[in-house]
C-alpha cells in the first residue's frame, strides 16, 4: 500500500509556518545558536490551553495544526499520532533538575516534571484532539524523526490506521547549549548562514524546530510525496556511505542515476561533514545536491526539516537558490533522496517521489 | 532473554524471588535524597562500582541506567545463544524515561569547572542509554532506536520489535527497557503525591501510592524463519500487542479506564483471542488509588463477570518506569513456562468500588496466554499477550 | 482578611500562568475548580506547594484540597487558620 505525504508543517529558524512562501527569502544570522521564528501563538492555541505548555508543545502545535489544515484533515480522521524528539520538552527537564539542586528537594510543582516526559507533546496532541489510538514517542538523537516516520509507514502499509500525524520536535535551551559548548559539539566561532560549509571549522551550529506531517494511504488533493522508503543505522563508516546508500536503493528497485535531488544534512562541522562528501563527490555528482541545515540549524529532529524540503521540491517543482549546493539544472525532479546522520552516527536515508 | 531488577540480577534470581514471595522494597541507600525517610523504592542491590567492574567499564563512565541494561541484555543474548549478533538483521529497541538523567542531575552545575564529568553531557539523551547498550552488545549497522511513552515504554519496544518482525523488516529484535532511580523521578512523582512511604499495596482499598524502582529486561524476539534455521528453543511467543491512548488527562488515567479497554482489546485481535483465553494477567497495577481503580473497571469491562486470575509484581520490584514492561514481560514469559501464577503481595482489604481480588499467593495453574498491561503518563496504554505455543493463538 | 485575599489571586494568578486573567475577574466566592476559572487537578497539586512554600501548610492527602481550594474565600479561611509563616 503506498503511503502519501499529503501535508506538512514546519517551525523553524526560517519563517516557515506559514507555509506560503518556499524559502524564496530567508532569514541570514550570524551566530552560533539559532532560534526559531516564533509564530503569534494566540492564533492556534486558546490561552487558557496554553498556559502550561512548554515551547516544545507550542511549536508542535502550531505546526500539527497547519498540518491538519492543509490536508482537510478532520480530528477524528488521524488514526495515530507518532511523535520523535531527542530530548522532549528539556527547557522543563533542565527547570526541574535546577530546582531541586537549588531549594534541596523543596517546594518542586508538578507541572515541570509532566511536561519532562518525552512523550508529552503526543500526548497532549492526542489529548486536544480526543485521538485514542496508537501513540508512540521516538527519542534516538539524529533519527527520532525517522523513527517515527518508519513506524507510521509500517502501520499505514499494513492497513492498522489509514491517517497519521507524525512529527518531530526539539528546543533550544541554555544549560543545553552551555554545556554542549564546554564538548566543543557548538561551533566557537559565529557564523554567516551562507558560509557555514566553508567554516573549516568543528562543531555545529545549534537551533530548535517542530515538523509534522500527515501521512495517509489516501492521496489528497494536497499531496506533496510519496515515501517510498526510509531506513536507519547506528553506526556506519565514512567508506561505507555509498555502499549502504546504493543497496538501499536497489533494494527498492531505483537506479542511483534516478535520483534528481540528494538532500545532505551538512552541518558545517569539518569534522564529520566527509561523510557527505563521499554521497556528493561521486554516487550523486551529477544530481542537484541540496543542503539545509545552514538555514535550519542543527538539533536532533533537523532532518525533520530535511524531510519537509524534500516534500516541498516535489510539489512546488522548484529548488530554491538559498538550499543549492551545485548548478545541475532539473527540469521536473521526481525523485529525492534524503542523507542524515550526526557525528558520525545515526545516519538515516529516506526516499521520496513525486505523487 | 534477561532481567536485572531489585528481586534478583538474573531471570533465575527473579523466578525464585517470585516464587518465594521476596519483596524488593526497601529504604533507598544509593541516592542521597532528602526524602529518604518518606518513600520506598525497588533498589538494585549492586553498586555502580560493581556493576562496572563486572562489564569492564571504567570508572563513572556511564549512567546507572546503561549499566543494568547492559547486564540484561548480556543475559538476553546469552540466553537466547547467539554467538554472533551481526549474522540475522539485528534490531534493537529500547525504553526509558530517564535515560542517563542520574547522572546529569548530579553533575548540573559541575561540568562547568569539571573536565572529567563532561563524558555524561550527551547522556541526557535518553536514546544515548540504548546507543551504548548496542554498543556494549556490538550491534553495527543496525536499526537501533528508543522508544520514550513514559512507564509504557519497554511495552511498546516490545510491540515495535514484534511489528517490525512481522513486516519482515527484521529478523531479530532485543527489545525491553531499562531505567535507574534518580533524584529526577523520586521528586517528580513526589510532587504528583503518589509515592507510598510503606510498601505499595495493588488493589488494596488502603493502597497509599507507588514503590519506586529500578530495572533492566529485554527480551530476544525472533522470526520463524530464524528460529527453524538456528533450530531453537522457543520461550513463548508474543502474539498480542496493542496500543491506545486515553486522551483524557496529562498523568491520570481515566475513571472507566477507557485507553486500556482499547489497548487490550486490540492486543486480543491481533492475537485473534477471546477474552475467555487469556488465563492470567499481569496487571499494571502500580498502587496509586487512580490506576488500581481505573484499570480494575478495564478488567471488568472487558471480561465482564470472568475476570482472570490477575496479580501487580509491582508490590516485589517497585514500579521501575520504562522498564515495567520488559520486566513484567520476563515475568509472563516465565509464568506460561512454569504454570504459574505470581503473589500480588502486601493485598488485605478488597476495594469497596468491584469485587476483584488479586492473586496473593503462588499458584499452579495450566497457563496457555497471559495478558500483561503497561500504562503510562500522557495517556499512554500498552498491552502485550504472550503465548506458550502460537497454534494455541 | 482581606489583603491575604487579594495575595492569594495575585499568587495564583502567577502561579497558575493565568495571564489573561485580572485580579478583579476573580470574585471571593467562585468556584476555582470546574465552572469558574477552570482549574484542574495539577493546579491543585501546584495550589498544595503554594500552601506549603508560602504559608508553611503540609497537606499529605490531595484529597483535603478539595475543600480548601473551592474559592480564594475558603482558602483564606483555612490558611488563617493553619498558617506557620
Amino acid at each position: 500500500m503506498p503511503v502519501y505525504i499529503n501535508s506538512i508543517g514546519s517551525v523553524s529558524a526560517q519563517r516557515t509556518f506559514d507555509n506560503s512562501i518556499f524559502l524564496e527569502e530567508i532569514v541570514r544570522y550570524t551566530d552560533t545558536v539559532l532560534e526559531i521564528i516564533t509564530p503569534n501563538y494566540k492564533d492556534y492555541i486558546p490561552p487558557a490551553a496554553a498556559r502550561r505548555m512548554a515551547k516544545g508543545i507550542k511549536m508542535s502545535t502550531v505546526s500539527a495544526k497547519t498540518a491538519m489544515t492543509e490536508a482537510g484533515m478532520e480530528e477524528d480522521e488521524i488514526d495515530a499520532i507518532i511523535v520523535g524528539t531527542g530530548l522532549g520538552c528539556i527547557g522543563d527537564s533542565e527547570k526541574f533538575v535546577s530546582d531541586i539542586l537549588d531549594n534541596d528537594e523543596q517546594f518542586l510543582t508538578p507541572t515541570r516534571f509532566i511536561q519532562s516526559s518525552h512523550n508529552t507533546v503526543a500526548g497532549q496532541i492526542a489529548l486536544g484532539m480526543g485521538c485514542m489510538g496508537h501513540n508512540f514517542t521516538y527519542v534516538h538523537s539524529a533519527i527520532s524523526f525517522e523513527s517515527a516516520v518508519l513506524d507510521a509507514k509500517m502501520l499505514l502499509e499494513n492497513g492498522e490506521a489509514k491517517h497519521i500525524l507524525v512529527g518531530g520536535v526539539d528546543e533550544l535551551v541554555d544549560h543545553h547549549v552551555n554545556t554542549h559548548r564546554l564538548i566543543g559539539h557548538i561551533k566557537q566561532e559565529p557564523v554567516e548562514t551562507m558560509s557555514v560549509l566553508k567554516s573549516g571549522t568543528k562543531g555545529a551550529i545549534f537551533s530548535e524546530g517542530a515538523h509534522f506531517f500527515t501521512l495517509s494511504s489516501e492521496k489528497r488533493p494536497s499531496c506533496y510525496a510519496e515515501l517510498l522508503a526510509v531506513k536507519t543505522l547506528n553506526t556506519l563508516g565514512e567508506n561505507q556511505v555509498s555502499g549502504k546508500t546504493r543497496s538501499f536503493l536497489s533494494e527498492n528497485g531505483i537506479e542511483p542515476d534516478a535520483v534528481d535531488v540528494i538532500i545532505l544534512g551538512y552541518n558545517g562541522d569539518a569534522e564529520f561533514d566527509g561523510y557527505y562528501d563521499t554521497l556528493a563527490n561521486a554516487l550523486f555528482k551529477d544530481a542537484v545536491q541540496v543542503y539545509f541545515k545552514h538555514l535550519s540549524g542543527e538539533f536532533d529532529t533537523a532532518s525533520g526539516f530535511g524531510f519537509w524540503l524534500g516534500n516541498k521540491i516535489l510539489k512546488e517543482q522548484t529548488i530554491p537558490d538559498a538550499v543549492r549546493m551545485n548548478s545541475v539544472a532539473t527540469n521536473s525532479p521526481k525523485t529525492v533522496l534524503i542523507y542524515n546522520q550526526y557525528r558520525g552516527e545515526n545516519h538515516s536515508l529516506t526516499l521520496l517521489r513525486k505523487c | 532473554m534477561g532481567i536485572i531488577s531489585a528481586i534478583g540480577n538474573n531471570v533465575a534470581e527473579n523466578y525464585a524471588s517470585l516464587i518465594a514471595g521476596k519483596k524488593g522494597i526497601s529504604r533507598i541507600s544509593q541516592i542521597d535524597t532528602v526524602h529518604k525517610d518518606d518513600i520506598m523504592v525497588g533498589e538494585i542491590a549492586d553498586t555502580n562500582a560493581v556493576l562496572e567492574k563486572q562489564l569492564g567499564f571504567a570508572e563513572n563512565e556511564v549512567s546507572r541506567t546503561v549499566l543494568i541494561g547492559c547486564i540484561a541484555a548480556n543475559e538476553a543474548i546469552l540466553n537466547a545463544g547467539i554467538t554472533d549478533i551481526n549474522d540475522a538483521r539485528t534490531g534493537m529497541i529500547s525504553g526509558t524515561t530517564v535515560g542517563g538523567m542520574d547522572k546529569s542531575e548530579q553533575y548540573f552545575y559541575d561540568y562547568f569547572d569539571r573536565p572529567e564529568v563532561r563524558q555524561h553531557i550527551t547522556g541526557l539523551h535518553a536514546g544515548d542509554s540504548t546507543k551504548k547498550i548496542a554498543a556494549h552488545l556490538g550491534l553495527e549497522e543496525s536499526f537501533v532506536t528508543t522508544i520514550s511513552t513514559a512507564c509504557s515504554s519497554a511495552a511498546n519496544a516490545i510491540m515495535l520489535g514484534a511489528r517490525m518482525i512481522k513486516s519482515g523488516q527484521l529478523d531479530r529484535a532485543i527489545v525491553g527497557g531499562t531505567d535507574c532511580l534518580s533524584k529526577f523521578t523520586i521528586n517528580g512523582f513526589k510532587t504528583l503525591l503518589i509515592l507510598s512511604d510503606t510498601y505499595s499495596s495493588p488493589f488494596d482499598e488502603e493502597r497509599k501510592g507507588l514503590n519506586l524502582g529500578e530495572a533492566a529486561a529485554y527480551l530476544v524476539l525472533e522470526s520463524d524463519a530464524l528460529v527453524q534455521k538456528e533450530a531453537k528453543k522457543v520461550l513463548g511467543y508474543v502474539t498480542g500487542y496493542g496500543n491506545a491512548n486515553d486522551a483524557y488527562h496529562q498523568t491520570a488515567s481515566s475513571e472507566h479506564g477507557d485507553g486500556a479497554v482499547l489497548a487490550m482489546g486490540k492486543a486480543l485481535k491481533t492475537a485473534g483471542l477471546q477474552p475467555s483465553d487469556i488465563d492470567y494477567v499481569n496487571a499494571h497495577g502500580t498502587a496509586t488509588p487512580n490506576n488500581d481503580l481505573s484499570e480494575g473497571r478495564a478488567l471488568i469491562r472487558l471480561f465482564g463477570k470472568n475476570v482472570p486470575e490477575f496479580s501487580s509484581t509491582k508490590a516485589s520490584t517497585g514500579h521501575t518506569l520504562a522498564a515495567a514492561g520488559g520486566v513484567e514481560a520476563v515475568y509472563s514469559v516465565l509464568a506460561l513456562q512454569n504454570d504459574t501464577i505470581f503473589p500480588n503481595l502486601n493485598y488485605k482489604t478488597p476495594m469497596t468500588e468491584f469485587d476483584l481480588e488479586p492473586i496473593t499467593e503462588v499458584t499452579k495453574k495450566p497457563l496457555r496466554h497471559v495478558l500483561s498491561n503497561s500504562f503510562g503518563f500522557g495517556g499512554n496504554c500498552s498491552t502485550l499477550i504472550f503465548s506458550k505455543d502460537k497454534s494455541l493463538a | 482578611m482581606s489583603e491575604l485575599k487579594q495575595e492569594l489571586k495575585e499568587k495564583i494568578i502567577e502561579q497558575l500562568n493565568l495571564e489573561d486573567v485580572a485580579i478583579e475577574e476573580i470574585k471571593d466566592t467562585d468556584p476555582l475548580f470546574g465552572e469558574g476559572l477552570g482549574l484542574d487537578s495539577i493546579d491543585a497539586l501546584e495550589l498544595i506547594v503554594m500552601l506549603d512554600k508560602d504559608y508553611g501548610i503540609k497537606l499529605a492527602d490531595p484529597k483535603q484540597g478539595k475543600s480548601i481550594f473551592e474559592s480564594v474565600e475558603t482558602m483564606a479561611v483555612y490558611i488563617k487558620e493553619h498558617r506557620s509563616r
